[in-house]
């Protein structure tokens, strides 16, 4: 099966999901996002790589955080930035997916930043598009979020150079989470040896382990010796039902807090994809704490995004 | 008209004819197997030389569409498929709209197949009003009219009590109810088998338990009513297992499962192949080879082609907005027959799983060649290889996971009530 997300040289067309990419491009983005972190600290925040182009965001359900970093990311590239908050408009009026995007290519959108509810839909757009187009995932359904787990594996690799020697724990909802599965897809790929998942049952997807990960439900077990501690959002509608009796419970067993955090090895980062819930997933001592990396996560978020762009039209040129 | 078949190679399971044999056809009958009767003169003779001749296949669910999808297909698209595919008899699922639950309507659909004559349709009746699951049908009265069963098409009964009841009404007249046993919950908002792929494409699963629990539920009512129930469309290892053992103590119970499932998996979906969304879901690679052992140990009884022809609307949106369903008319006897030469079953076993098992099921008198059957026949070449393609389908439906495959196995011609229905043109098409 031809990888949709690669051109017939292997060069990056779209960016879909994680997994699937080779090791190389992988490095590639990490290796071009570095030099695009010292371009935010200059006086003139610019780089001309994208000018002239047009860069749309789609966003088919809400975002402000990922919706912004693309924005800020494409801005700093040079590119002219369309906001779609598709979700308030045309979808409601009946219009397909199809017929939005081929609308906006008509008034000459070069690339998508596409956001989703449903699994599979960036794939679908990207393969209906016509060649010249580029589409990025910005998340669909609980399938993918491919620049966030590209900006947390860039994070880590930061704080902790050594990719082949780290135990990396992530916890909590990994059923309904995209940013989960493109984070382990991310994280195997660059060849972290031991990826471990803490959760309940009822938050775990059927055949969790096949996606190469080690299975816990006891989060004091879990946490021991990790050098990467990655918290996962649960939404509001999960924590009273019959997947969590309540947020109160769900903080006691799962929450992450200075008491548990004690057991990860004594150099441990957390993070956080954001946005938080204080007091459910994690205490705040331990998310405003000396070892959060979580504001640095936003600020690499950026980098790594303009990358991805930069990469992107860099394989049209 | 009087039709002489030569030189073809006769396969009638039924009769345990596997050997070459000419046929004699007249007025609609089958006049003779061999020889020809007494005073027999052709008007028409057909060359089967190194052909197939075997009954019309008969299909356990075909969706024609109409009433109310006309613009997924018509009776008349959908029948040319059939005919196409060597199919002379399909029973047809109650989920159109209206829903089939009405003598009116299923006398109106009889009507109008009929004035076609291109197939012999036989609807099954919704087993509760507009298939709600709450209200009984009138079953005697749909029964009058031409149903030959009751189902739910794929709308499983939620109300337990419902079900026990519907299944002892019908119980009390004879008839049979056929379910696709899906239990609702488990399977809500699903699209796709809760295994390893549907946990890495972030989609929403149907755990196979959906369809045992079902199943469970469905053969206990079905030995405290005394039901005759025929399962539609297994999936799972377990589902089989479940029939194997309820067929061991004797119960009444028949099943089936779609040409889809005999050969596709979890895996099929890649990134996220639309035309693979069915119902229900493609399963593992485990599942898909106890269906292949269940049907070769006649667990199953029969497979059919779940034909549900889908407008390219419907699956041009992401996986799971996109309708369930897949042409199938016309690659029913060419994926018959690759499970045959794949499984090295042979030819006269796969044949009856298409012929004499869903006749029985359907309580026809049809599914063979005896003297003075109806001339219900299929003439295939099991050598013609063809891609199957968008414009190699005459069903207005042109969504399938096979598109893009080639296969072995080309109906050459259909013969209805003894009349050629379908005649493949010299160019194949």
């Amino acid at each position: 099966m031809n990888n949709p997300q690669l051109n017939q040289d292997g060069q990056l067309k779209h960016l879909l999901s994680i997994e699937g990419l080779p090791k190389a491009i992988l490095k590639q983005i990490l290796d071009t996002a570095e030099s695009f972190v010292g371009v935010a600290e200059r006086e003139v925040k610019k780089v001309p790589l994208l000018r002239g182009k047009t860069v749309c965001n789609i966003f088919f359900e809400n975002s402000t955080r990922t919706r912004t970093t693309f924005e800020i990311a494409a801005k700093r590239l040079s590119a002219d930035v369309l906001n779609l908050n598709v979700g308030t408009s045309s979808q409601a009026k009946g219009e397909s997916i199809l017929d939005t995007v081929n609308n906006l290519i008509a008034m000459h959108a070069d690339m998508f930043v596409v956001r989703h509810s449903q699994s599979g839909a960036a794939h679908f757009i990207a393969q209906h598009v016509a060649p010249h187009i580029h589409v990025i995932n910005a998340g669909d359904g609980r399938h993918s979020h491919p620049t966030q787990g590209l900006l947390d594996v860039f994070t880590i690799r930061r704080y902790k150079p050594d990719m082949h020697n780290l135990r990396v724990a992530l916890v909590g909802d990994v059923l309904h989470s995209r940013v989960a599965r493109s984070e382990i897809h991310a994280l195997t790929t660059l060849g972290v040896p031991e990826i471990r998942v803490i959760a309940p049952k009822t938050l775990l997807p059927v055949q969790v382990e096949k996606l190469g990960v080690q299975v816990y439900h006891d989060m004091h077990e879990g946490l021991k010796g990790v050098d990467v501690v990655m918290m996962l959002r649960l939404q509001n509608e999960r924590m009273n039902g019959a997947l969590l009796p309540s947020a109160q419970e769900y903080f006691k067993t799962y929450g992450l807090t200075q008491e548990k955090l004690a057991l990860a090895h004594p150099d441990a980062i957390v993070m956080h994809p954001g946005p938080m819930n204080r007091g459910v997933e994690i205490d705040s001592a331990v998310a405003d704490g000396s070892q959060s990396v979580i504001l640095p996560q936003v600020t690499y978020g950026i980098a790594v995004r303009m990358a991805v762009m930069a990469i992107l039209a860099g394989s049209t040129i | 008209m009087n039709i002489h078949i030569q030189h073809g190679h006769l396969i009638d399971p039924k009769n345990k004819l596997d050997a070459r044999q000419d046929i004699f056809i007249s007025l609609g009958k089958v006049v003779g197997i061999g020889h020809a009767p007494d005073g027999f003169l052709a008007e028409q003779v057909i060359d089967a030389t190194n052909l197939i001749v075997c009954p019309g296949l008969i299909d356990l669910s075909a969706r024609l569409r109409e009433p109310g999808f006309e613009y997924k297909a018509t009776l008349e698209s959908e029948m040319l498929a059939a005919a196409a595919g060597g199919v002379t008899s399909l029973a047809c699922p109650p989920d159109t709209d209206p829903v089939l639950d009405e003598p009116g309507l299923v006398e109106m659909l009889k009507h109008r197949a009929k004035q076609l004559n291109l197939t012999h349709v036989y609807p099954l009746g919704a087993l509760t009003r507009q298939l709600q699951g709450k209200e009984l049908t009138e079953m005697c009265e749909l029964t009058e009219a031409g149903c030959v069963g009751f189902s739910q098409a794929d709308i499983a009964i939620t109300d337990t009590l419902v079900l026990f009841r519907a299944m002892q009404y019908a119980a009390t007249f004879g008839f049979t109810v056929w379910l696709r046993p899906e239990e609702t919950y488990l399977a809500k908002d699903g699209i796709a088998h809760d295994g390893e792929v549907a946990s890495r494409l972030g989609l929403r699963g149907i755990p196979a338990i959906a369809e045992t629990i079902a199943i469970t539920t469905i053969l206990r009512l079905a030995l405290e009513t005394g039901a005759k129930v025929h399962l539609c469309r297994l999936s799972t290892r377990e589902g089989v297992e479940l029939v194997r053992e309820a067929k061991t103590q004797g119960l009444n119970v028949t099943c089936d499962i779609s040409a889809n499932h005999l050969h596709l998996t979890e895996y099929d979906i890649g990134f996220f192949n639309a035309n693979c969304h069915l119902k229900p879901p493609l399963r593992s690679q485990r599942d898909r080879d106890a269906l292949s052992i269940g049907l070769a140990d006649g667990t199953i009884d029969a497979v059919c082609s779940d034909h549900t022809p889908v407008d390219d609307d419907a699956k041009l949106v992401p996986f799971a907005e996109a309708e369930a369903g897949a042409t199938g008319l016309e690659l029913l006897l060419p994926l018959s027959l690759k499970w045959a030469s794949e499984q090295k079953i042979p030819l006269s076993a796969a044949i009856a799983r298409l012929t004499t098992a869903p006749a029985q099921i359907l309580g026809l008198d049809a599914g063979h060649l005896s003297v003075g059957s109806n001339a219900d026949i299929c003439i295939f070449d099991p050598q013609h290889y063809w891609k199957i393609e968008a414009k190699s389908l005459i069903s207005q439906g042109k969504n399938t996971p096979f598109l893009g495959m080639e296969v072995a196995g080309k109906v050459r011609f259909t013969l209805l009530n003894g009349r050629v229905q379908f005649a493949l043109s010299p160019t194949g098409g």
